[in-house]
């Protein structure tokens, strides 16, 4: 049976479950002229969990359990030489199945390849008809049990309530889930990667050229992976950013909360949500398509040669992007002061300019340090716009007319398109990876508990 | 005569009228941005909604297309009809009658053409051996000479000076029109920019928003509602707390690197598929509905919870029959605001293969597919002119999207306000 197919007999099923637990419960033979301690939608929600729960977690298993029952099978002819890795044999799995399923063209498969597929497909056919059965006798028992434990003073409700309150702790942590998930993910690719080169090859190398040879006496391919320059370049952009993003966002964030009449807020707050809202995307197609012909025409009048591809056009995009991150959270900081301060100080005879500046931004300035961190984090890992428009060649400079690379960039270049499982190029990607996440998650902390701490001084 | 004082005091009130207008021009700056970007997307992308195509009169002979009865669906399917699309032009240029010029000739009208004559033969199967006049598509070179966007002269020319003389001569004709272009908002992609439409992209984020939609709604709800009314003040509790939060600032790059790491290579789901993008963009969704849901679960009033449960409602019947409906309009409204994030994302997309080159409109979220800003990102690198004014129109879609979620937002957050009120 299809997926579809499966989830269709599983609605089916639990629906019908539901329907006769709650026949069950209405009907009067079963009553005997009593009440029954839980109301009837309980009773037939019992039966439903009682056939559904089995049957997803038969699902589960199956899925947990399917690749290594029958990968091995497939995989028999596929003996690995001594000494290649074992991911060697996962890249051959997926491509066996992806065969199989149609995604990519068997057509120039090696006979090796097309006989797996086949003893992939027909065992895959027992395994589902295996499944199937399995599946449904799940269901069936499972609706059995539940059915038979129902009584007129059979506490349905408690139990469903008991299984609800299971299930939203269970969503809880799938929060925790995927945090666990992306540590693991790239603690383990990116410890493979520094099997290959040495930690601080990669933190302090000065020199990125991830193509790695394929044969042995191949030319110009040294595999360099000195990450310095990914994060000059970053550093870099990220700053350009910063100029543009800090002034410009907190002036505004001062002006709307010191000065701007209601009227203007309720006009100007929805075009710095618009500015918020536009895909990344979008701005990476602005800065390579408008602002960086537009910069490199206006160094060369000035006598200046400035990259297509110039760091400049992509931290001046970026720097926008980020104005409205920052002048809203800077705004929530300033309205947070307490107006007792600003009486105060008006009341002495300073100016408004005069209170702001003195009084109110030194008391806001924690939580707008605060709010700069943020931004800075998302600079960092902003992707699309450095993908789009500051080019892919790893130079070490500062100067901000050239063209640099940042870690979203080359993650997303090495990642996109044809992988070649376990080479250090695939996996360099995710040690990029892992020290971003790092890098993010340490600004993050910090800047959440700057901000948690300025949040309780005046409440 | 001024006095020092009043020296002082003009000098503090130019201070305060430079620092106010730093508030103004920083707004200023931002808001000509956003204007210029947007004037710039929309000139260049509303004409990508239009094309140009050539009224041609086809003989649809049956020998010529290699069609041979019973015209059934699969034979038309199967059948040439590059000649007599190619036919209908050269009728137009008796004149011309070299191979190699007409060629050249050839050149003018899209791939497209053929397809065209073919919609027109799959409806009217009963026309073959007759002569109709059908409209086809120009080819992307010409269609952007229509529309301004190619100079006729200059060093960069892509055309023949004959080109030139048989385009006037047509649109002298008057057989040139300017047609609503529907194969861009239904059509799949193509490798010419004439013919490339956002059908495939919209349906495929269209299944990665319904899966994430499907998996983050009630789990965000559940993990939101737990935190908020059962959860015991314990460590865990806090951990979870911590980690949604810092899961919503997480880059997006890493989620990709998630879903690459995990639900393609160990789970072994199929790549490029909307299913796959739908989960990630889930895992980014989630933090946004449980901080909105838990935002308005503490907004119902302490009331409705204390008359429930003197009613004799057990707690998590105070929760599922009257806290959570009372809630609902602000948890849908961080939903969808959530979901207006996914549709913008890419990058995580990029990561798990939604790049692939893929002319077919999917029809279920397990087929391989592209999604919106995905699209805009493959069209923005590619090289060919016609590919310009596509990318800026498909931004606009996305922005209407974009913008009509937010409203939808908006609309549900104002009129619960006056409902409360």
């Amino acid at each position: 049976m299809t997926f579809l197919q499966l989830l269709f007999v599983f609605m089916l099923l639990t629906i019908t479950a539901g329907f006769l637990g709650w026949r069950r419960a209405t009907d009067p033979v079963f009553l005997q002229g009593r009440r029954s301690r839980s109301r009837a939608v309980y009773h037939g929600s019992y039966t439903a969990l009682w056939c559904a729960v089995p049957m997803i977690v038969i699902m589960l298993c199956w899925l947990m359990v399917e690749p290594w029952f029958i990968r091995p099978a497939v995989l028999q002819a596929f003996a690995p030489a001594a000494g290649e890795p074992a991911v060697n044999a996962m890249f051959q799995y997926l491509e066996i199945r992806n065969i199989a399923a149609g995604v990519l063209p068997g057509s120039n498969a090696s006979e090796m390849v097309i006989q797996a597929v086949e003893s992939y497909k027909s065992l895959s056919q027992t395994a589902g008809v295996v499944l199937s059965i399995l599946f449904l006798v799940a269901g069936m028992l499972g609706f059995y049990r539940g059915y038979k434990k129902l009584a007129v003073d059979f506490p349905a409700r408690e139990q469903v309530e008991k299984f609800v309150r299971f299930f939203l702790l269970a969503s809880s942590t799938v929060a925790i889930l995927t945090t666990l998930g992306i540590v693991l993910a790239l603690i383990v690719e990116a410890l493979r990667f520094f099997k290959h080169v040495p930690l601080l090859d990669f933190l302090l190398g000065f020199k990125w050229s991830p193509q790695v040879a394929i044969r042995a006496d191949q030319v110009g391919s040294s595999g360099a992976f000195g990450a310095i320059p990914l994060f000059a370049g970053t550093m870099l952009i990220a700053f350009i950013a910063m100029l543009v993003a800090v002034p410009l966002g907190l002036f505004s964030a001062i002006y709307l909360a010191e000065y701007a009449r209601p009227s203007v807020r309720t006009l100007v707050k929805p075009m710095l949500e618009i500015l918020a809202g536009i895909p990344t995307v979008v701005y990476g197609f602005f800065a390579a398509l408008i602002v960086a012909p537009l910069i490199v025409d206006a160094s060369s009048t000035i006598g200046l040669h400035a990259s297509s591809e110039s760091a400049l056009a992509a931290g001046l995009v970026m720097g926008v992007m980020i104005i409205p991150f920052i002048s809203s959270l800077s705004d929530d900081v300033i309205t947070a002061i307490p107006t007792s301060l600003r009486f105060g100080s008006l009341a002495m005879g300073a100016t408004r300019s005069e209170t702001i500046r003195k009084v109110i931004l030194p008391a806001a300035l924690p939580g707008v340090m605060g709010a700069i961190l943020l931004a800075v984090s998302r600079a960092i890992g902003e992707t699309m716009i450095v993908v789009m428009a500051a080019g892919l060649a790893a130079n070490l400079t500062a100067n901000p007319l050239e063209s640099v690379t940042t870690v979203t960039a080359q993650i997303v270049t090495i990642l996109v398109g044809d992988q070649e499982f376990d080479s250090p190029k695939t996996l360099a990607a995710f040690a990029l990876g892992l020290t971003l996440f790092c890098v993010t998650l340490v600004l993050n902390f910090i800047a959440l508990k700057i901000v948690r701490t300025y949040e309780e001084r005046y409440d | 005569m001024i006095t020092p004082n009043e020296k002082l005091v003009r000098k503090r009130k130019r201070a305060e009228m430079r620092f106010r207008a730093y508030g103004i021009l920083s707004l200023a700056a931002a808001g000509s941005v956003l204007l210029f970007l947007i004037l710039t997307i929309v000139s260049s992308g509303y004409t990508a909604f239009f094309r140009a195509t050539v009224e041609l009169d086809v003989q649809l002979d049956a020998s010529r297309m290699s069609l041979a009865e019973p015209y059934s669906q699969d034979v038309l399917m199967q059948g040439r009809y590059t000649s007599v699309a190619r036919d209908a032009l050269y009728a137009q240029f008796p004149d011309v009658t070299d191979r190699k010029i007409r060629r050249s000739l050839a050149k003018m009208l899209s791939v497209g053409g053929e397809l065209a004559v073919r919609d027109y033969l799959l409806e009217y199967a009963d026309r073959i051996g007759s002569t109709v006049t059908l409209e086809l598509p120009l080819s992307s070179d010409f269609d952007q000479l229509y529309k301004g966007h190619l100079p006729r002269t200059g060093e960069h020319i892509r055309f023949s000076k004959q080109q030139l003389q048989w385009y006037d001569r047509l649109m002298a004709k008057g057989s040139i029109h300017y047609r609503f272009n529907s194969q861009f908002l239904f059509g799949g992609d193509s490798r010419y920019p004439e013919l490339a439409g956002i059908g495939g992209a919209v349906a495929g984020s269209f299944y990665a928003l319904l899966v994430c939609f499907l998996l983050a709604f009630p789990l965000g709800i559940a993990a939101a509602t737990y935190l908020e009314e059962f959860a015991p003040d314990t460590r865990l509790t806090r951990v979870i707390e911590a980690n949604i939060n810092n899961l919503a600032a997480v880059p997006s790059v890493i989620f990709g690197l998630l879903g690459l790491a995990i639900f393609l290579n160990v789970f072994g789901l199929p790549r490029s598929t909307p299913l796959v993008g739908g989960m990630v963009l889930s895992l980014m969704t989630l933090p946004t509905i449980i901080i909105a849901t838990r935002a308005s679960i503490r907004s119902v009033s302490p009331g409705i919870r204390q008359a429930a449960l003197g009613m004799g409602a057990s707690p998590v019947q105070v929760v599922f029959h009257h806290v959570l409906p009372v809630a609902m309009p602000g948890t849908l409204t961080g939903t969808i605001i959530g979901l207006a994030q996914a549709l913008g994302e890419t990058a995580p997309l990029l990561m798990i293969g939604m790049v692939a080159f893929i002319a077919n409109v999917p029809a279920t979220p397990l087929d391989a597919s592209a999604a919106l800003p995905v699209q805009i990102f493959l069209w923005a690198e590619s090289a060919e002119r016609g590919f310009v004014e596509k990318t800026s129109a498909a931004i606009m879609v996305i922005m209407t999207f974009l913008i009509l979620m937010n409203l939808l937002a908006v609309i549900i957050r104002s009129r619960t306000q006056t409902r409360v009120e």
